[in-house]
């Protein structure tokens, strides 16, 4: 696979795709892709402080919603709680609704919650095991057996990087460079076939090279799987979302299709922030 | 993933993290549980006159362990006299001054003294101190007790100083002074706390020990004058009390225990809360 | 240039002015390194001269026994007759048994200060263990010789028996002392060692790996079992030896429940021997010199077992480090 070729492809796909999404008004394009998390009146507190107040949003189905914001404003914060990962913190609290797919996830079997929302991480962070058990360890512990090679094929190639690693299964994740890494761990997470992935600044530890080809990625599985990608590179947002949510001292801003959100902001600090006047 | 499946994994964690909690707490409890024992057994049989008396005559009841305190008090300052000082400037050597080759076998070497089982110790100063003269003396024990003293103490100096920043260092001499001078009038004394409690936890850490004594300082029922008599050391009294058919030797031994444990305990306890509010890294 | 009388009184002294001066400073430098040189190298001196004092003394032993004194079971002062057997076999067993309940135990309460407990608890009880590492070894001792003896005799061997007295390992009366006793009070003197440095390592596998793996579905105890723990292993081993070699070397608390009786039995309840234990108890009693040369000949046996230990405890360090090691 020429990657080159490849990722130019999938720009030009990209901007094609988006360019007909702009043709419909915020509302209906909303609607169209129907909801996969519905948030409601989220409030989240580490201790006695507040970090998010009030979060209303809608992710919608197979699409990637971008989370930006200046550091500190909370938008990892509020990806986290999409999983329930803030939970391994002490002294965390959350407070309203969240809907996967119309369930409470906070009634929701944590460990049931966690295989339909897989996250990647902002540092790859393999385990130190080989390719292929890295891979496998999720399809283990839920217990499938039988087809571990297919399933583990399947998701390398999902995440691009069988090509790469096909011969050296066996060999430790660390023998990979930061790139394959990372796409390593994307591959993990998608071997238990989550219906959202949530991915945590995934790139901001990569180089210009690497982001591209994981760019791509998000745009190959798009259609089947839900993605929220928080990230600090506002040019990133632009290019590989569909919808992006501007976040500003933990309250939800503005959120709108990304084209619309970047050429015509509604609200003034939306418009300050992808300037650069702050952030 | 089937139900049945969720329910078997959870099932095991619940169990597998309660297994963990049981095991901290028995260990803790274990603990308390020697103190408790100790304190139940030894403050019963503790009295004025364990502090001052000597031993009885075998069979007899009563008497005390006075000449073992004191005992234990000569040993242990012929380890620190010993010991101490080897340790200490060893330990600069190896932070400061070492090439990479012989520091590397000095640590080795260090590192192999440290492992070596305190009766080979024991062996070792009784082959140089009390089988040329074919008696037993304090000083034979001294030794053994020093022997075991200088790896403990290389160990801490050397990580103390090597914690002290380098920009400490070209600080003074940056300002004029030679390497000798900056060690003596700031290195040294920016880590003497940690050194010092260091140098403190290894006397605590001998203090205790028995094996090393059996058969160089031996034991004795006086008072030993000097230092090249038998004398007779707390542990090494626990040991010959426990082990005979008297009840009230049994008695003595438990109040021994409680006094040597109390010491060394105490003393642990206040160099690691010394070393924790400087907020330094303990080396078990 | 001034020429007058200041200037010539100014002028240096003998052995002053900038080179001299730097000389002098270069000197306490030369002195102290050498100084602090000799008492590194007495370090040396010292282990070589222990080395060659444990040799040269088991020298009339090792002449009239030579190899055959690692698997002759007979220790017969009267006779003259010496060997290792029993007491190299009392102090494995021992150490082994000793593993066999400290490992587990100590590992599953690291697992629950570094992974479960609230960080001031983890600190605490950490505090606590340490304290129980420095408890002298006679003090274990006297709680084996009155309290586990008696339990022993009363409570866990009966239990053992009516469960596994099939077993050729149960089999055979017990007295309360013996290498199961001895294995647990062992046991006990070494837990501290692999809590204190398990739950330190423990503690230090970063944060992200245990999150990656509950962001995939695992309950907490397969993250821990199957993610951390594996991550730490290096360190944890380095801790299982740590108490090994002090398992091996242990004489007082042994010796006071071990039963001394120097006989090689399959049943864990029967009185056995260690090396550590029958030096402290016979070399006062040594008649002969063959009689103490054999038991220095033990020591320098005991003495060569940690110090292959300890060559070991390097090697797996260096081999986990370079192999599949990760970058930690």
């Amino acid at each position: 696979m020429a990657s080159a070729s490849q990722g130019n492809n999938a720009t030009a796909a990209q901007f094609a795709h988006q360019m007909r999404v702009s043709e419909k008004t915020p509302a209906a394009a909303e609607k169209e892709a129907s909801v996969r998390f519905e948030i409601s009146d989220l409030n989240f507190y580490y201790g006695s402080k507040q970090a998010v107040f009030g979060l209303n949003l809608k992710i919608p189905k197979n699409k990637v919603t971008a989370l930006i914001g200046p550091s500190g404003c909370g938008k990892s914060t509020f990806l986290r709680t999409l999983n329930r990962m803030n939970e391994t913190i002490r002294n965390t609290r959350v407070a309203g609704h969240i809907l996967l797919d119309g369930q409470n996830i906070l009634e929701m079997d944590v460990v049931k919650l966690r295989r339909r929302v897989g996250m990647v991480f902002q540092r790859p962070n393999p385990f130190p095991k080989s390719i292929y058990d890295n891979v496998a360890y999720g399809l283990r512990i839920n217990g499938y057996s039988g087809r571990l090679n297919d399933l583990v094929e399947h998701s390398l190639k999902r995440a691009a990087l069988w090509d790469e690693v096909k011969d050296a299964l066996h060999k430790s994740a660390f023998a990979l460079s930061g790139g394959q890494q990372q796409r390593l761990c994307i591959a993990r997470a998608l071997a238990v076939d989550p219906e959202v992935l949530l991915l945590d600044e995934p790139c901001s530890a990569l180089d210009p090279v690497t982001t591209a080809k994981i760019e791509e990625l998000m745009f190959q599985l798009k259609d089947s799987c839900t993605m929220a990608i928080v990230t600090h590179n506002m040019q990133q947002a632009a290019r590989a979302s569909d919808f992006t949510a501007f976040m500003l001292d933990g309250k939800l801003i503005e959120h709108n299709e990304t084209s619309k959100l970047f050429t015509t902001p509604q609200d003034p600090r939306t418009e300050a922030y992808i300037t650069g006047r702050f952030g | 993933m089937s139900q049945a499946r969720l329910i078997w994994r959870k099932s095991l964690n619940a169990v597998m993290l309660t297994l963990t909690g049981v095991a901290a707490f028995g260990v803790v409890s274990i603990l308390f549980l020697i103190l408790g024992y100790l304190i139940w057994n030894g403050g019963r049989s503790l009295n004025f006159d364990f502090f001052t008396q000597l031993p009885k005559p075998v069979g007899e009841t009563g008497g005390g362990m006075a000449n073992a305190i004191v005992g234990s008090l000569k040993l242990l300052f012929l380890a620190a006299l010993m010991g101490l000082p080897v340790g200490l400037l060893a330990g600069v050597y190896l932070a400061e001054f070492g090439g990479k080759m012989f520091t590397f076998v000095i640590r080795y070497t260090t590192d192999l003294l440290n492992g070596v089982p305190s009766i080979v110790i024991g062996i070792f100063a009784y082959t140089l101190l009390v089988l040329p003269v074919k008696h037993f003396s304090t000083l034979a024990g001294g030794l053994a007790l020093a022997v075991m003293v200088v790896p403990i103490t290389v160990r801490s100096t050397e990580e103390f100083l090597r914690a002290i920043p380098g920009s400490l260092r070209e600080g003074a001499m940056a300002l004029g002074a030679s390497q000798w001078r900056t060690i003596a009038t700031v290195v040294l004394p920016a880590a003497s706390g940690g050194i010092i409690t260091g140098m403190l936890l290894s006397l605590a850490r001998v203090a205790g020990e028995t094996a090393p004594l059996l058969f160089t300082a031996f034991s004795n029922r006086y008072w030993s004058p000097g230092w090249s008599q038998p004398i007779a050391s707390l542990p090494v009294m626990i040991y010959t009390y426990a082990i005979a058919p008297y009840d009230d030797w049994h008695r003595q031994a438990w109040a021994a225990g409680l006094i040597l444990l109390g010491l060394v305990l105490l003393a642990n306890m206040g160099c690691r809360l010394v070393l924790n509010r400087r907020g330094m890294t303990r080396s078990v | 240039m001034s020429t007058t009388s200041t200037t010539l009184e100014r002028a240096a002294p003998p052995g002053a002015g900038p080179r001299a001066f730097v000389q002098r400073l270069r000197q306490g430098d030369e002195v102290a390194h050498v100084i602090t040189l000799v008492f590194a190298a007495a370090i040396l001196l010292i282990t070589s001269l222990l080395v060659y004092e444990l040799w040269l003394q088991s020298h009339l032993s090792r002449a009239k026994f030579g190899w055959a004194f690692f698997w002759t079971s007979t220790w017969d002062p009267n006779a003259d007759d010496f060997g290792a057997l029993p007491f190299i076999y009392g102090t494995l067993v021992t150490s082994v048994v000793s593993l066999l309940i400290a490992v587990p135990l100590g590992l599953a309460a690291a697992i629950f200060l570094a992974e479960l407990a609230p960080r001031k608890l983890s600190d605490g009880v950490a505090f606590l263990i340490d304290l129980l590492a420095a408890v002298p070894s006679v003090i274990y001792g006297l709680l084996g010789i009155f309290v586990v003896v008696p339990l022993m005799r009363t409570v866990i061997g009966p239990a053992l028996k009516s469960v596994l007295g099939a077993l050729p390992t149960f089999k055979g009366p017990n007295y309360g002392v013996g290498f199961l006793t001895a294995g647990i009070v062992l046991a006990i003197m070494v837990v501290p060692f692999i809590i204190s440095v398990s739950r330190e390592v423990l503690l230090t596998v970063p944060r992200d790996q245990r999150e990656a793996a509950l962001a995939l579905g695992a309950t907490r105890w397969e993250a821990t079992w199957q993610v951390v723990v594996p991550w730490a292993r290096t360190g944890i081993m380095g801790s299982i030896f740590l108490a090994l070699a002090r398992a091996l070397g242990e004489t007082m608390a042994v010796t006071m429940v071990i039963g001394n009786n120097p006989k090689v039995s399959a049943s864990l309840f029967a009185p056995g021997y260690t090396i550590a234990a029958v030096i402290a108890n016979e070399f006062t009693e040594a008649t002969g010199d063959l009689y103490l040369s054999a038991l220095i000949e033990l020591g320098l046996v005991l003495f060569l077992m940690t110090f292959i230990l300890n060559g070991l405890a390097r090697l797996l360090i260096v081999a986990t480090e370079r192999g599949g090691g990760h970058p930690a």
